[in-house]
């Protein structure tokens, strides 16, 4: 079934995206529509030149990043802009990548992602 | 305050510079000296992207960054300098006179490079520039992120990758 779905590279600071996809997996089992890529150890050159060789390999043309100011949106956006179609969405959590996983558009993803941040505050003390 | 942090590192401004030093130094400014970037809008506009717009971001050439960095200096807020390589930091040390200490914030693996610290892979070449920025006076360190230890510049060119 996933074979027919868009497929997404997710690349971020450390472990993130080998931690969401997990956690998209254990979630939702679809972990296979993804494709991890981590900056550690890579200078932006290098960085450009795995998400380059994750999305031909995989055929993805979506790639979800961490942190609009990091070395992973710098290089997907580098890589976008010689490569027409490609899209970058940073700023990326779970449940961005829940709702793409489970049949969403792209922008009702992202939405979702939006929406899902909330701030929860416990009784004041009397 | 003043430009506190002269940074060699190869992502330039990136998650590390602006969120991991950016907010809790209360970082103002931030100086980009690199020639290509200063000769490219788009560059410019790809890092000018990626920085809240409270912080101020300059693109200089060495030569524009040597004649501003006095300016520089007397700003009040606190600043960061960057370069992406050892060379063009070396080249702002001739030209500026008064850096006295420098931050390797991270240079990563490439083909000839060994590891030193997790973060700073170095050619034999990279580090004997190194030795002569601090034989010029500069104090060189290497520290990626703020709560880190400053590793010193023998400790580094002895390290193995694993520190």
């Amino acid at each position: 079934m996933t074979s027919e779905r868009r497929r997404a590279v997710v690349a971020g600071h450390g472990s993130f995206a080998e931690g969401t996809i997990s956690a998209v997996a254990q979630i939702a089992g679809l972990a296979d529509l993804f494709v991890p890529v981590t900056n550690t150890g890579l200078s932006l050159e290098g960085l450009e030149d795995t998400i380059r060789a994750r999305l031909r390999e995989s055929g993805a043309r979506i790639v979800f990043t961490d942190l609009p100011a990091g070395s992973c949106t710098l290089a997907a956006r580098r890589i976008a802009r010689t490569d027409p179609g490609l899209i970058v969405i940073t700023g990326v959590g779970l449940p961005t990548l829940l709702a793409f996983a489970c049949g969403g558009d792209l922008s009702s993803a992202t939405e979702r992602g939006r929406e899902a941040i909330a701030q929860v505050e416990g009784p004041r003390d009397p | 305050m003043t430009l506190e942090t002269f940074r060699i590192d190869d992502r330039l401004i990136h998650g590390q510079v602006v969120v991991g030093w950016g907010q809790p130094c209360g970082i103002g400014f931030l100086v980009l000296v690199d020639d290509a970037v200063a000769a490219s809008e788009w560059e410019q506009e790809l890092y000018r992207m990626g920085v809240p717009p409270e912080m101020d971001l300059y693109f200089d050439t060495v030569e524009q960054a040597a004649r501003r960095i006095t300016e520089y200096r007397d700003d009040r807020r606190t600043g960061m300098l960057l370069t992406g390589d050892i060379a063009t930091m070396a080249r702002l040390v001739e030209h500026a006179p008064g850096i006295g200490a420098v931050t390797v914030g991270g240079i990563h693996h490439k083909v000839g490079r060994a590891p030193r610290l997790r973060y700073v892979f170095l050619t034999p070449a990279e580090g004997e520039q190194l030795r002569a920025l601090a034989a010029r006076g500069v104090t060189v360190t290497a520290q990626d992120v703020p709560n880190a230890s400053p590793v010193t510049l023998d400790a580094l060119l002895a390290g193995d990758g694993s520190g």
